[in-house]
C-alpha cells in the first residue's frame, strides 16, 4: 500500500499549547520512543512540573527551553500506516512571521490554534492571513484547551463563529473547525466523550484523510533546468524537478529565453526511461534537437506559456534584521535563475493583524509589503495563485549574500502609464479604486455557495471577431452544463448592450467602459457561485486583462475563438462584413478597427474547422481537468 | 487525479536529489561525507540517481578514525569500486601524530570528539566549499531546526540563530570567501523511511546492520563490541550475543542491539515497532542533555 506524505504548519502564540499538540500526536500515536519519553519525564521532573510537560518533546534548542518559548522553525515527523507527516512546527508570537511564512512555504494544511478562554485574537487572525497569503489550500483552527471551559459548546460555537466571519475576507479554500484538548487528549487522536455535541472527526483522522496534493498545479507544464548532463559526445540531458504539469515523450516543448523548440526525446532516470513525468518529480529530459539550454532556463509545452516580463509586481515578507531598503539592489533567485534586481517602488504595506494598508517608506523584519521590481533579465513566470514555484522568489542580500525576503508575484508590474492610452481619466480612478477597496464579505461566502452547487465557480471570457462563433459554443455550452446541474450565468452584447450598456458606442474609450462594467457584472456573477459565460469581441488586451485582473487567479479562463477572417468574410450571415468593408459600419473589428490576439489564453477553439458541439465538449473537459465541475 | 499521488518514499527521493543537484549546480568544490554507514550510503546511491547516466561529479570523503569496524572499510572499498566513484580518506590518526588533537586515554576513551578536526582540515586541504552529509532531522532535538543548506561561518562554526531561512524549494548557497556549507538532502527522512528506501531500491549494506554473533561488553546499558580498543573495565564481562547494529560509527561509542533480525524485511518490521531512538545506543548523546547541540557549534555534522 502506498503511503501517502503530508506537510503540514502549526501555528500558534506562546501558551496555546501548539507544542503541547503535537507532543499529544507524537505521543498517542506512539512516535516516541522510551528513551526519549524518560528524557522528558526527568526534565519535567528536575524543574518541578507536576505532571509530564508535553511540549517538552519538541521543543529543542537549549536557549528556548530555559526560555520555555520555541524560537526557530522546527520539522517533526510522525507517520500511521496511511501517511508519513511532515510538521513545520513554528512560533506565532509578533516577531516571527518570517518563520510561519517558511514554515507555510511548503505546507499543504496549516494548523491555528486558538485558547477557548481567549478566543480569536489578534495573533489567529494574522496566522489566518499568512495562510491565506501563502495559498495554503487546507486550514484547521484548533479551539484548544476545551478542558478549562467545562467543554462548553456555546464557547465552541462563538469562536467558530467570530472566525469564520473573519475567514470571509481570505483565500482559503477549505477550513475545517475541531474542538479540542491536547493537555487531556480530546479529539487530537482519539474521540472525545467529553463533548458529544461535536459531530466532527478527531484531528488525526482529518489530518489522514484530507485530500493531499490539492497545491499541486497539474496543468502548466513548467521545468526549471537545473544542471545539465554530458557524460559523453552522444547524450545531451537537461536535470530538474518538474515544478507543474506533466509532459511525455514526442511532446513539442520550447525552452525560454532562448525560444528554440524541440521535442522530448526521453525521460531518462536510473530506474529506466518513464513515460510521463508529473509535478514534483526529478528527472532528466533528452530533447530531439541539440539547441543551447543551461541552468537557469525553462523549458514549457509550446501550446502553453508562462509570462515573461523584467518588472514584476510581487508581495514580499522582510526577513532580515537590516530593514529593506528601497535604494539598494538584490539578487533574486527565482526557480534555477538568478538574476538581479531593483525595487522600484514600495507601494505599501499590509498590517498582518488588521489587513489595512499603510503609507511606507520601509519594512522591517517581519514586515509584509507590495513591491514593484525591476529585474536585469527578465523572468518567466506564473502568478503565486496558480503556481506556487514558478511564482515565488527569494531576494537575496548583496553584501551578506544572506536570504533576506520571500517574495509571491502577483504579475507584471503595470504602472499608470500603461494605461494612460486607453482613457486617461478613469486610469487613475480605477487604479486607486481597487487598490482602497476594502472588500465587504457577503453574508454567504463563496465556498459555501460552491459547497451547495457541487462545482467551482469561474468565469469563461469568450473573445473573437464577430461571427466566429464565440456566442454559439458559449450558448451550447451553456446548455450541456445546464444538464449537469451547474449553475451558469449568460453575459454576451445582445444582453447587456440594449439596458445596462445602452449608453455606450464603438469608439476605442467607449469599448473599454463596455467590458469594464461587462467585468464587473460578470464578478458579481462569480461572486455568486456561478460559471458566467462572457462572449464579447473585446479585442484589447488591456481590456481583456482588467477583466481578468478582477477575478481570482485561476478562476478567470479566457478562451480565443480564433477564425480566419477571409472565412468569416465570405460566412457574412448578418452582412456586417460586406457593410463594415463599403464603410457603412465604422470603427468595425478586423476590417476598420484592430483586433489583438490574446497572448496567453488558457484555451483557444477553432471555430473555422471544429463543430460548435464537439468545441463545447473540449471546454467540458477542460473544465474538469481544471477541478472546476466534476466528471 | 490520485493516479498522480506518488508515495511517500519517491517524493522523497526527488526532493533529495533536487538538493543534491542544486549542490553540484551551485559550488565549484563539493564534497560527499561518506561514512559507511547506512545513511550515507542511501546518499551515495541518490547522488547516483542525480546524475544519471554520468558519474558522481564530485568526491567522496570518509574520515577514518581508525577505530571503524572492519566490516566498515572493506564494504566501503568494495562500495566504490563498484559504482566508479572517487574516494578520499583522512586520518583522525595523522591528527594526533601532528599534535593537531590530543587523543583521550583511558578505557572509555573516544576519538569521536577528535575527526571534527580531521574533517575541518581536510575540507580545507581541498577547499571543499559544500559538504554533501546524511544526517536526518528526526535523529536528535538539535537536529530539528537543521536547514537543507547550513550555513557555516569561516571557522566551520555553526549558528543557530543565524540560519538562512529556506522557502519553497529554494536554497540559497551565495557566500564569501572562507564560508562553507554542510548540506544534508536527506533533511525529511526517518530512519525507518531509509531502511524502507533501501529495501525497495535493493542497497545493499555492511553486514553489522544485520544480526551476528559478537563479543560484547555491557557499559551503562550500551552494548559496545569488544576489540582492542574496547576491553572491560572493573566487573564488566564480555558476553557472547545475537546482535546488530543500527548506526555505523565508532567502535567505541557505537552500541548494538539484541536482535534477530538476519534480513531488512526483519529490521523494517523491527524499526517499526522500536521502542529506542537510534542514537539512544550511542554513548556519545549521552553525556548531556544538550551534547548534540554544543558539538556542532563546533562543527560537528
Amino acid at each position: 500500500m502506498t503511503i501517502e506524505l503530508l506537510r503540514f504548519t502549526t501555528a500558534g502564540s506562546v501558551d496555546d499549547g501548539k507544542s503541547t499538540l503535537i507532543g499529544r500526536m507524537l505521543y498517542d500515536t506512539k512516535s516516541l520512543f522510551e528513551d526519549q519519553i524518560k528524557s522528558v519525564e526527568k526534565t519535567s521532573k528536575d524543574r518541578g512540573d507536576e505532571y509530564v510537560d508535553l511540549a517538552l518533546f519538541t521543543d529543542g534548542l537549549r536557549a528556548e527551553r530555559e526560555q520555555k518559548i520555541t524560537i526557530d522553525v522546527a520539522y517533526r515527523y510522525f507517520a500511521t500506516p496511511k501517511r508519513k507527516f511532515i510538521i513545520a512546527d513554528t512560533p506565532g508570537h509578533i516577531q516571527y512571521t518570517r518563520n510561519m511564512v517558511t514554515g507555510a512555504s511548503s505546507a499543504e494544511l496549516a494548523i491555528i490554534m486558538i485558547d477557548a478562554r481567549k478566543g480569536v485574537l489578534t495573533q489567529s487572525r494574522r496566522h489566518g492571513f499568512i495562510a491565506s497569503l501563502l495559498q495554503i489550500p487546507h486550514v484547521v483552527v484548533a479551539v484548544n484547551k476545551m478542558d478549562l471551559v467545562d467543554y462548553d459548546e456555546a464557547t465552541y460555537r462563538g469562536i467558530v463563529e467570530e472566525f469564520r466571519t473573519f475567514a470571509s475576507k481570505l483565500d482559503v479554500p477549505s477550513i475545517t473547525y475541531i474542538p479540542m484538548s491536547a493537555l487531556a487528549g480530546d479529539n487530537v487522536v482519539f474521540k472525545s466523550g467529553k463533548m458529544p455535541w461535536f459531530d466532527g472527526s478527531p484531528l488525526l483522522h482529518h489530518l489522514e484523510t484530507v485530500n493531499v496534493g490539492a497545491a499541486r498545479n497539474l496543468v502548466d507544464f513548467r521545468y526549471p533546468v537545473q544542471y545539465v548532463l554530458r557524460p559523453n559526445q552522444n547524450f545531451r540531458g537537461y536535470a530538474g524537478q518538474v515544478a507543474s504539469g506533466r509532459i511525455s515523450p514526442g511532446e513539442e516543448v520550447v525552452a525560454f529565453p532562448s525560444g528554440l523548440t524541440s521535442k522530448v526525446k526521453a525521460v531518462v532516470t536510473m530506474d529506466g526511461e518513464l513515460n510521463e513525468a508529473v509535478s514534483g518529480d526529478s528527472v532528466v529530459l533528452t530533447l530531439e534537437d541539440e539547441i543551447d539550454i543551461s541552468r537557469g532556463d525553462m523549458i514549457v509545452r509550446q501550446g502553453n506559456l508562462p509570462r515573461k516580463d523584467n518588472r514584476i509586481d510581487a508581495t514580499i515578507c522582510w526577513m532580515d534584521e537590516t530593514p529593506f531598503d528601497p535604494k539598494a539592489n538584490y539578487q533574486l533567485m527565482h526557480n534555477t535563475r538568478l538574476v538581479r534586481a531593483i525595487v522600484t517602488k514600495l507601494n505599501y504595506k499590509i498590517d498582518v493583524d488588521t489587513m489595512k494598508r499603510e503609507e511606507t517608506n520601509n519594512l522591517a523584519l517581519n514586515e509584509i509589503g507590495r513591491v514593484q521590481l525591476t529585474t536585469t533579465q527578465p523572468l518567466f513566470f506564473d502568478t503565486y495563485n496558480k503556481n506556487r514555484h514558478t511564482g515565488s522568489f527569494i531576494l537575496i542580500d548583496m553584501a551578506t549574500n544572506n536570504t533576506v525576503a520571500a517574495g509571491m508575484i502577483r504579475g507584471a508590474s503595470r504602472e499608470v502609464d500603461d494605461l494612460v492610452e486607453v482613457t486617461q481619466e478613469n486610469a487613475e480612478i480605477r487604479r486607486q479604486r481597487t487598490e482602497n477597496v476594502v472588500w465587504e464579505a457577503g453574508a454567504l461566502s463563496l465556498e459555501e455557495r460552491e459547497s451547495l452547487n457541487g462545482h467551482e465557480a469561474a468565469v469563461l471570457w469568450f473573445t473573437g471577431l464577430s461571427g466566429s462563433g464565440k456566442s454559439t459554443v458559449a450558448k451550447i455550452l451553456e446548455r450541456k452544463l445546464f444538464e449537469m446541474n451547474a449553475q451558469t450565468m449568460f453575459l454576451d452584447g445582445d444582453n447587456l448592450r440594449h439596458g445596462l450598456n445602452g449608453d455606450l458606442g464603438f469608439s476605442a474609450e467607449d469599448r473599454a467602459e463596455n467590458i469594464r462594467r461587462v467585468s464587473e457584472v460578470a464578478s458579481l456573477g462569480f461572486a455568486h457561485g456561478n460559471i458566467v459565460l462572457a462572449s464579447f469581441i473585446s479585442p484589447y488586451n488591456r481590456d481583456r486583462n482588467y477583466a481578468r485582473g478582477i477575478v481570482p487567479e485561476g478562476k478567470f479562463i479566457e478562451i480565443y475563438a480564433k477564425c480566419d477572417i477571409e472565412i468569416l468574410k465570405e460566412r457574412d450571415p448578418k452582412g456586417l462584413y460586406a457593410r463594415a468593408l463599403s464603410g457603412e459600419i465604422k470603427n468595425f473589428t478586423g476590417i476598420s478597427a484592430p483586433y489583438e490576439e490574446p497572448e496567453d489564453p488558457e484555451m483557444v477553439i477553432e471555430t473555422g474547422s471544429g463543430t460548435p458541439e464537439a468545441l463545447a465538449d473540449q471546454i467540458i473537459q477542460m473544465l474538469i481537468s481544471k477541478g472546476i465541475i466534476e466528471d | 487525479m490520485s493516479g498522480y499521488q506518488k508515495s511517500h518514499l519517491k517524493q522523497l527521493e526527488a526532493e533529495a536529489i533536487h538538493v543534491i543537484r542544486e549542490v553540484a549546480a551551485q559550488f565549484e568544490r563539493p564534497v560527499l561525507l561518506f561514512s559507511g554507514g547506512k545513511d550515507s550510503i542511501t546518499m551515495a546511491h541518490l547522488a547516483r540517481k542525480a546524475f544519471f547516466p554520468s558519474k558522481i561529479p564530485f568526491p567522496l570523503l570518509h574520515v577514518d578514525t581508525g577505530h571503524n569496524f572492519k566490516e566498515t572499510i572493506d564494504f566501503r572499498d568494495r562500495y566504490m569500486e563498484q559504482i566508479g566513484a572517487r574516494l578520499i580518506v583522512r586520518y583522525v590518526q595523522d591528527s594526533i601524530d601532528q599534535g593537531r588533537v590530543t587523543e583521550e586515554t583511558g578505557p572509555y576513551a573516544s576519538r569521536n570528539g577528535l575527526q571534527t578536526v580531521t574533517l575541518l582540515d581536510a575540507l580545507k586541504e581541498f577547499n571543499f566549499e559544500a559538504a554533501l552529509g546524511g544526517a536526518r532531522r528526526d535523529e536528535e532535538k538539535a537536529r530539528a531546526k537543521e536547514r537543507f543548506f547550513s550555513h557555516r561561518d569561516a571557522f566551520g562554526q555553526w549558528d543557530p540563530k543565524n540560519q538562512r531561512p529556506e522557502l519553497w524549494n529554494l536554497y540559497n548557497g551565495l557566500k564569501l570567501p572562507g564560508e562553507t556549507f554542510r548540506v544534508f538532502p536527506i533533511s525529511n527522512w526517518t530512519e525507518l523511511d531509509v531502511w524502507m528506501y533501501t529495501r525497495d531500491e535493493g542497497i545493499e549494506l555492511p553486514s553489522l546492520y544485520f544480526s551476528h554473533q559478537r563479543r560484547v561488553i555491557n557499559r551503562d546499558g550500551v552494548l559496545l563490541g569488544a576489540s582492542e580498543v574496547v576491553y572491560p573495565v572493573g566487573d564488566e564481562l564480555i558476553e557472547e550475543k545475537t546482535v546488530r547494529f543500527r548506526t555505523i560509527g565508532d567502535m567505541t561509542n557505537t552500541g548494538a542491539v539484541e536482535s534477530p533480525a538476519a534480513d531488512i524485511h526483519a529490521i523494517i518490521e523491527e524499526v517499526a515497532s522500536a521502542r529506542i531512538t537510534e542514537r539512544g545506543a550511542r554513548a556519545d548523546d549521552k553525556r548531556s542533555e544538550a551534547a548534540m547541540e554544543d558539538r556542532k557549534k563546533q562543527g560537528y555534522f
